[in-house]
Order: structure tokens, then C-alpha cells, then sequence
């Protein structure tokens, strides 16, 4: 026990004089934070269209209204597709929207409704789809506006009405700042561990420890203990960031996210010393943290790219990736709250992952140099 | 002596020792590293007796650190058995290692922690509590001289003090067995001396200390050897009795002009019985194949013009470690050396001498933020001379080396190679200039042919003279056989030759040296200075650091550098006349330069105080 405090102590020592732990733990969080709150963007406002009519009726022209006030249109307008088939090719705009000539003559009366025609650049489908998606939102309020001027309201059809819960802005920093917290503590934990071990190695100091009476046990856990409390540390800056800075609501309770965070601190770090046991310096240690730490967390935990659409074999891969269920436990704390069906399976996962994490580690570390 | 002799002859079997019990025994250790194609270790055996140092003696890769490893139960071997203090280090290492004080090589310490702070780490991993543990902080900070500096962070103390630092570290616990890998590499001659002192301290306790070296001037002092070369214990027992094989080989020629040494130390090589010989100040020694006791001239130097030269003044020397090490070491080496001598005709085409300096510092300074790496040294190396720049890690040498060579920016003053400041001059002034960096900087996963073809297009060779030079640096430096081998796989010896065929294939005007020989055997160590004797013989000029007192012997003349200062410059017997005066003969050069070191220090001191008195002159 007094080893271990000593080992504590010393690495504490190290870490406050370290300014590289420093910087791992409280500023990469924030630069990478930063990146992902302005710099990735998923909302799609106001997607550049051209506006293309073919006719000057006032029905044309006052959807055409619709769609120039619209918040999610910047839109230009001319008379000819052809004019603007160049600029689509570009990447100038991202579609056109064509409303024919025969649209109000068949939207007054015609049994199979009028006509208006969408084209999208399918080179970027999920701006294809935001597009789509938003002209048709616009066509509909504009019908439900027209049938209430002409007073016969009844004969809307059907009417959509569209709620999106716990995210009710569908603003997407507001779930992308919890996946970047899960993903900004994956490297810390990972990288920070694997590298201070390859440290020791590389400064012998290893050797020395290990000549000494200490315990493997103490030697890990003196490792640790304090970069568990680090990563602790450096969330509550995330959560800091988050909430104050970005604005994004906070639904769970401190506790919850208490005993996600130390869970999943302890996956990162098993994985850190796992990668330490086989990477005996610095450089090399540092390469197999970003490529099994941070890019996993980065493709695979469902923080940009959703894990529902990935091909089978790689959502298989996906559910070994601890960051995965620490992005959906702070996707949950932050958006919906303590949903404990849903925390507590991340949980379990978690804590599956650091147990297998833990004995492979000791299965392979030994106190000996030729393990 | 006699039960000394019996236990010498068999001390691993009986595992007595004058009379003490073996608190280490050994026996037939082999140990294996996946990738290496000869096994480290090969059937090792031996014993640590306390109250004694045994020195565990060899060149780099000899498999030194692999048994000290394997003792402290930091390696498990893949055969054979040892016991420490009647313990198994493979299956109880947790037995053996409050039992044990070991001191890795660059010491083990925490450098971003305080003297204090890593006594006190390792005083309470080694599980010392309470009033004992302020006793022996206390015991260890006098006996160490680390008392004032016990809050400097160990990273920011000098390598003497870490040395001592790591040494304490070690002793914490009381232990039995205190097993030192390498303590004193790169450490200066005072420091090393005073290590050993301490050491000798800690004897009469009964503690049995391991010691590993790859300076010979220490074995000769340990009170047994263990002596390993390429795996294999090629001598076990007392260092006195290892001489004895070469007694009656041994033989010094004295009074020799400044001028003639090299040619004479070369003609003296080429005689066929003389098996080894090496440059001492004004003299040569050298051994003979056979035991010659009182034998003729003939018998000794041979009958060649040398031999004529030395006529009258060669008597017979007392032996000397590093030759009975030698001795071994060429009887086992397959194949013999290369031909040596074969450079002195073939590679070098003689460089005209021109009167004037070829390598010129003038005031050079070095400043790194606020610590002063170089303090204004200046010197002059004429045409066909070896300088050396001599002095322990950290003390310079090496930056002033790399300014001279261009490759770092000097604060203030000027280095010129050749009359020209290499920092700013063309690629075409650099093609005559040859450079070796340390560790020999070769291409690892390249072929010995490759690397050959690589630095050869690299200083400007091509066509059908770039082809000759290959086949003839191949041929002069006796690789052509492992043409094929990748540069990593070669053993130093072969590292070392390839790395200087590398330098040399351009015929360069300068040679630059930078610690050219650290981690090869003293053989190949011999070898490489013939190569650089053929090429000084023919006008080339070399500026060579190294830390090895017997290796600056060869040098013209020598800057002594310390704590970034120039302490002294001039020939290796002027440094040995100005470091004991008048009565100065029969120093030897480490002597000089432990005695030029204080003489620095005491001025130092003296500048200090006077200081002092002057700022209390002149203060409020």
C-alpha cells in the first residue's frame, strides 16, 4: 500500500511537471472540441438552388415566394433549366427546382396533382436528401396557406406535422458535441497511458522499478489510479465546454454521468496499458493509440456516421469499440436524460470491454523485460 | 593465494571463495533473442563472492547486461540456472529483490524529480520506514556528496552526480548484492574514480558487487574478472592471473620522437610476431606472439627497418590487462584481421601540403537559452595531424564537433575547414570532407552494397569511378563477403568498417570523427586506427572526439575540454608535463586529466571568490 502511494505520488510529481500531460489532458480536449462544435457542421441551412419558372402565373409566383423566403433556401431565379445545369455541375448550387409550366393549370383542378420537378446533385447524398426533403416541407406549408386563403381548408389532404424530440432545433452541435467528448476522452485515456509507460521504457527507468520490490499490480495500478483521475479532470472541462459554452442541454444527472465516464476511463486506460505492454517507445506507442484509440472512436462509435447504415460486418466490429456506448450513454445524458435501460446496457458493454482489456494486459505484463 | 587459486579453478562447482560462501552461482545461462542469430549468452558460468567486486568485462554486445539482467530476475534464460542468496531469479525474483541494489545502465532515475524525491520514491518501494530511512538518507546524501543538492532535479545534474544518485538509489534497503551496469560510460575520469572508491567502501559490510565495464584500466583493479566476448565467458578468475599469459610478451619502446611514432607503430605491426601495439606518449608497447624471456632483437621486433630504428631501446614491460585481453581475443578470431595496411597504398592519393592550417576555430561559442555549451575555444589543425577533442559526456566536445563540421550554427566566432566556413559553403567544399557520426549512422535495412553505393552517389561519385571505389573500399575494408548482409545485421566490428568505407570512398581532404570507436572491441578498435594511421600518413587531416584515454594517445595533440571550456591543448606528453610539472613523467593521460581538471576547478573556485569579495566591495 505504501508503494502504491509512492508510485502515486511520483507520478503525480511527473504529471504536474510535465507540461505534455498537461496538454494532453485540458487543451487538446478543447482545441478538438472547438474543431468539432464550428468546424463540423451537419445542418444543412440555407442550401444554394436555383429557382427555375417556366411561366408567370400567380400561383407560380407566389410558391415561388415560398421558396426565396424559405430559411432553408438561398435561391436564384431565372426562366430556363439550361441556364443553370452548368452551375449544378460546379457544385455552385446544389439543385434546381422546377415548377412547369402547366403546374397552375393542373394544381387548380387535375386529379393527379401538378407537377414540379427536383434535381439534386447525387454526388452528395445527404445534402440531396436535407434538399429534398426541405422543398417538400416548403411545397407543403405553401399548399396548406393556399387552401386556408381559398378557404376550403377541408381538403388537405394530409397534413405533416414534424416533431423532433429531445433535439427539438435538430440542432446537430447538440449531439455532436457529446459524441466529440467521447471521442476527445478515447485518445486521452489511451494515448496518455500508453505513452508515460513508453516513457519509462525508453528512460530505463523501467528497469529499475521492476528490480525493486514493487509488484506489477502496483506498478499499473500506480499508473492508473492517477490518469483515471486526469481523465476525470479533463471531462469536467468537456462538460464545461459543452454546457456553457455551446449551449447544449444537459438532461441526466451528474452522478450518472459520473459512473459512464469513470467506466469508460477505464476501457481507455486498459487500452492504453495493453498498447504499452507491446510498444516500448514513445513514437510507436503513440501511432497504435491514434489507430486503435482515436480512429475507432472517430468511424465507428456512431459520432458522425450512423451505425444502423454501416455494412454488417463492420457494425460487428463496431460493437468492441468502447466509445461507441460512451457516445450513445453522452448522447442520452446530454439529449434525453437518465434513460437507465439505455445507460445501463452501454454500461455493461463498457465494463465488458475493460474486463477482457485487463487480463490480456495481464496476461502479457510480467515483471520481466522478455515477455 | 592457494585457496584463491583452487576457487579460481573451479569456482563455480565448489562456490567458495578464500574461504566465503558464493552469494551468487551461475551456471550454464544461455539466453536467446528472437531475431539475433547468435544467442546472447551461451552456456555462462560463475559466481559473485561478498566483499569482492567481480567486474563483468567486455565489449558492447558481449552479453554484460543480458547476465546482470538475468540475476536480477529481469530475463529468464532460456537454459541453465542461477542462484542468488539460494534463490532462483526465473521463479523467485520477488525474493531476490529486496535482496539486491541494481543499477541499470543510464542509471534509472526519474529525471523530472528532485535528488530527494527519487531517494525517496525508492526508499519507500524498498518498503524503508521510519527513523531508519532519515538515518540512511542522511548516510547516503554524505557518502554520495549530494547533501546541497538534494531539490535539484536529477535531469539537471551533471553525469557524475547522476552516477552517485543512482548508485544511492541502489543502496537503499540494505541489500546484499549490488549489481552496476555500466556505471561509469560517459562518466569523466574524477567521477569514475570516486564511484569506485565508494564501491570499495561498501566492501568490508560483505557486500558482493557486480561491475560492468567495457574499460579494460577497471578490470584491472576489480578483484575478479568475468571476461565475455560474443556470448562466451572467454576468462574467469583474478585479473592478476589473466596477466600471467602474457607475461615475457610484454615490451615497451621508449624515447621515441613525436614524429616517427605512427610510422614506427606501423612498421612495427607489420613484423610478424608482434601480435599488438599501441601508442603510450613517447613510447610504443607492444606483444609479442611467443614468450620471449630475455630473448634477442630479432625475436622480439623482428628484423624490418623499424626494428632497426628501435634498436637500443625497447626493454621488457610489466603486463598490462588490456594486453592479455588482446592476446585472447586475436587467438579467437576467425580469419584473422584485415589487411591493414593494403589502405596505405591503394585509397589515398597524397594531399599536398600547404604550410597552412586546414581547421581553424577562432573564439568559437555555443549558448543554448541561458547555459553556455562552448566558451570560446580556439585551435588550429595543420595538415596530415590528428586532433582529438577529449573529455567526458556533456562537456562540449561534441558541439564543438558539430560546429566545425557545419552542422550547428556557432553563437560567436568562426570555424573554418580549409579556409572556408562550411556552414555557408557549397556542396562541392563538403565532397572533401569525410564524416563518421556516432553510432556509425548507416542505413539499417539497407545491403552493405547498397549503403556503399548510397554514401558513395551521396558525396558525388558516379560512372565507372564510383564502381572502382565500391570494389576497392570493399576490398580494402574486407567486406566483400557480406556484401549482400543487411548494414544491421553486421557485428560492430563489421558496423564500424562499413561506416568508415562510407567516409573515405571520396578520398576526402578532412576526416571527421565522432566518437568513432564506443561499443567496439578493443581489436577492432586497434584495426580502425591503422586504417586512420594509413590515411594520415598520406596528408589526410582528422579531428576525432572520443572519451577513451587510450585512444587519445594516437591523436597529434589534444584539446582537453571540460564543462564546456578548452582546459588545455598540446601533444599528449606536454598535457602529462603541464598536469605534473616537472615531475610530471610517468602520469598517464587519464592522470593528466584528472590533475588538469582540478587545477581548472581551483582557478575556478578562486575566480568565485574573488568575485564574491568584490561584489561585497562594491555592494550597498
Amino acid at each position: 500500500m505504501k508503494r502504491l502511494a509512492a508510485l502515486i505520488r511520483k507520478e503525480s510529481l511527473q504529471i504536474l511537471r510535465d507540461p505534455s500531460s498537461i496538454l494532453i489532458a485540458f487543451v487538446l480536449p478543447l482545441i478538438l472540441l472547438f474543431i468539432f462544435g464550428y468546424g463540423v457542421n451537419l445542418d444543412s441551412n440555407r442550401i444554394r438552388v436555383a429557382l427555375v419558372l417556366e411561366s408567370n402565373t400567380p400561383d407560380i409566383l407566389s410558391l415561388a415566394t415560398a421558396f426565396t423566403n424559405s430559411r432553408f433556401f438561398d435561391t436564384r431565379v431565372g426562366q430556363e433549366r439550361r441556364t443553370f445545369s452548368h452551375d449544378l455541375g460546379k457544385g455552385a448550387i446544389r439543385g434546381i427546382i422546377v415548377i412547369p409550366s402547366d403546374f397552375s393549370a393542373k394544381n387548380a383542378g387535375s386529379a393527379e396533382g401538378a407537377p414540379l420537378q427536383v434535381i439534386t446533385d447525387g454526388s452528395e447524398p445527404n445534402i440531396a436528401a436535407f434538399l429534398l426533403n426541405y422543398a417538400k416541407g416548403v411545397i407543403q406549408v405553401w399548399l396548406k396557406h393556399q387552401g386556408e386563403d381559398r378557404g376550403r381548408a377541408a381538403e388537405e389532404r394530409i397534413a405533416l406535422e414534424s416533431r423532433f424530440w429531445y433535439n427539438e432545433e435538430l440542432k446537430s452541435r447538440n449531439f455532436l458535441i457529446p459524441g466529440s467528448i467521447a471521442v476527445t476522452m478515447s485518445l486521452i485515456g489511451t494515448l496518455l497511458t500508453a505513452l508515460v509507460i513508453a516513457r519509462e521504457w525508453e528512460r530505463g527507468t523501467m528497469e529499475a522499478l521492476m528490480a525493486t520490490p514493487v509488484s506489477i499490480m502496483e506498478i499499473l495500478l500506480g499508473k492508473l489510479i492517477p490518469y483515471f483521475l486526469l481523465g476525470l479532470g479533463s471531462m469536467s472541462v468537456c462538460w464545461l465546454v459543452a454546457a456553457l459554452w455551446f449551449n447544449v442541454p444537459f438532461r441526466g444527472s451528474f452522478p450518472a454521468l459520473l459512473i459512464a465516464t469513470a467506466v469508460f476511463l477505464l476501457s481507455a486506460l486498459g487500452q492504453g496499458l495493453l498498447i504499452s505492454s507491446y510498444a516500448r517507445n514513445q513514437f510507436l506507442a503513440s501511432q497504435i493509440a491514434l489507430m486503435s484509440g482515436f480512429l475507432p472512436a472517430m468511424m465507428l462509435s456512431g459520432f458522425v456516421f450512423e451505425i444502423a447504415s454501416m455494412p454488417a460486418p463492420v457494425r460487428g466490429v463496431s460493437c468492441v469499440v468502447a466509445a461507441r456506448y460512451f457516445v450513445e450513454s453522452l448522447q442520452t445524458l446530454f439529449l434525453a436524460g437518465n434513460i437507465w435501460p439505455v445507460l445501463l446496457s452501454a454500461l455493461a458493454a463498457m465494463l465488458l470491454i475493460s474486463a477482457a482489456l485487463f487480463a490480456l494486459t495481464a496476461k502479457k505484463i510480467v515483471k520481466r523485460l522478455d515477455a | 593465494m592457494t585457496d584463491r587459486e583452487a576457487s579460481l579453478q573451479a569456482p563455480q562447482s565448489q562456490g567458495t571463495y578464500a574461504g566465503r560462501e558464493a552469494l551468487v552461482v551461475f551456471h550454464d545461462l544461455l539466453k536467446r533473442f528472437p531475431g539475433m542469430n547468435r544467442p546472447a549468452l551461451k552456456g555462462i558460468c560463475g559466481a559473485l563472492y561478498p566483499g569482492s567486486v567481480t567486474g563483468l568485462v567486455g565489449p558492447d554486445g558481449a552479453g554484460k547486461s543480458t547476465l546482470m539482467r538475468l540475476l536480477v530476475g529481469l530475463l529468464c534464460p532460456d537454459a541453465g540456472s542461477a542462484r542468488v542468496v539460494g534463490f532462483d531469479p526465473a521463479s523467485q525474483a520477488d525474493r531476490i529483490h529486496p535482496l539486491t541494489g541494481y543499477m541499470p545502465q543510464k542509471f534509472g532515475l526519474y529525471e523530472d524529480l528532485s535528488v530527494m524525491e527519487n531517494l525517496r520514491l525508492f526508499a519507500d518501494l524498498r518498503g524503508l520506514a521510519g527513523a531508519a530511512r532519515q538515518k540512511r538518507f542522511a548516510e547516503l546524501l554524505r557518502f554520495t556528496a549530494l547533501e546541497p543538492f538534494q531539490s535539484r532535479l536529477a535531469g539537471k545534474l551533471s553525469g557524475g552526480m547522476k552516477q552517485k544518485l543512482g548508485l544511492a538509489c541502489a543502496l537503499l534497503g540494505e541489500p546484499r548484492i549490488l549489481l552496476l551496469d555500466e556505471p561509469s560510460a560517459g562518466v569523466d575520469p574524477i567521477s569514475r574514480r570516486e564511484l569506485w572508491r565508494m564501491v570499495q567502501a561498501l566492501l568490508p559490510g560483505g557486500m558482493a558487487v557486480a561491475w560492468s565495464t567495457s574499460y579494460l584500466d577497471e578490470a584491472e583493479r576489480c578483484d575478479a574478472v568475468i571476461v565475455l566476448n560474443e556470448g562466451a565467458v572467454i576468462y574467469d578468475g583474478a585479473p592478476a592471473d589473466m596477466l600471467r599469459s602474457v607475461q615475457g610478451k610484454s615490451w615497451e619502446i621508449s624515447g621515441i620522437a613525436p614524429q616517427r611514432r605512427r610510422a614506427l607503430l606501423m612498421g612495427l605491426l607489420k613484423e610478424g610476431q608482434v601480435k599488438d601495439a599501441v601508442l603510450r606518449g613517447s613510447s610504443i608497447r607492444i606483444v609479442t606472439q611467443r614468450k620471449e624471456q630475455g630473448g634477442a632483437q630479432e625475436a622480439v621486433l623482428g628484423t624490418g627497418p623499424a626494428a632497426r630504428e628501435c634498436a637500443g631501446r625497447w626493454h621488457p614491460a610489466q603486463p598490462r590487462f588490456e594486453d592479455a585481453f588482446i592476446d585472447m581475443l586475436a587467438s579467437m578470431q576467425e580469419g584473422g584481421p584485415v589487411d591493414a595496411f593494403a589502405l596505405e597504398g591503394a585509397i589515398v592519393e597524397e594531399k599536398p601540403d600547404s604550410g597552412e592550417a586546414v581547421i581553424e576555430a577562432e573564439a568559437l561559442s555555443k549558448r543554448f537559452g541561458d547555459f553556455t555549451a562552448v566558451k570560446n575555444s580556439s585551435f588550429q589543425i595543420r595538415r596530415g595531424e590528428i586532433f582529438g577533442l577529449l573529455g567526458p559526456n556533456g562537456a562540449g566536445k561534441s558541439t564543438i564537433f558539430k560546429m566545425m563540421c557545419g552542422l550547428l550554427q556557432p553563437s560567436s566566432g568562426t570555424a573554418r575547414v580549409m579556409g572556408l566556413e562550411l556552414k555557408r559553403s557549397s556542396a562541392k567544399a563538403r565532397m572533401r570532407i569525410g564524416y563518421m557520426a556516432q553510432k556509425f549512422s548507416l542505413y539499417a535495412s539497407l545491403s552493405v552494397l547498397q549503403n556503399l553505393r548510397f554514401f558513395s552517389a551521396l558525396y558525388g561519385l558516379f560512372g565507372k569511378i564510383r564502381q572502382e571505389r565500391i570494389a576497392m573500399a570493399a576490398k580494402l575494408f574486407g567486406l566483400e563477403a557480406c556484401l549482400g548482409m543487411n548494414a544491421e545485421n553486421l557485428p560492430p566490428g563489421f558496423k564500424q568498417r562499413l561506416a568508415l568505407a562510407c567516409a573515405v570512398m571520396h578520398q576526402p581532404d578532412v576526416l571527421f570523427l565522432d566518437e568513432p570507436t564506443s561499443g567496439v572491441d578493443p581489436l577492432t578498435r586497434r584495426e580502425f586506427w591503422l586504417h586512420i594511421n594509413a590515411m594520415v600518413s598520406k596528408g589526410v587531416t582528422v579531428m576525432v572526439t572520443t572519451h577513451f584515454m587510450d585512444e587519445a594517445e594516437y591523436c597529434d595533440r589534444i584539446a582537453l575540454i571540460y564543462r564546456g571550456e578548452t582546459i588545455a591543448i598540446g601533444t599528449p606528453e606536454a598535457l602529462k608535463e603541464q598536469a605534473g610539472g616537472s615531475g610530471g613523467r610517468g602520469l598517464s593521460l587519464e592522470e593528466a586529466f584528472i590533475a588538469l581538471v582540478e587545477q581548472s576547478e581551483a582557478r575556478h573556485e578562486k575566480n568565485t571568490m574573488h568575485e564574491h569579495e568584490q561584489v561585497k566591495e562594491n555592494g550597498p
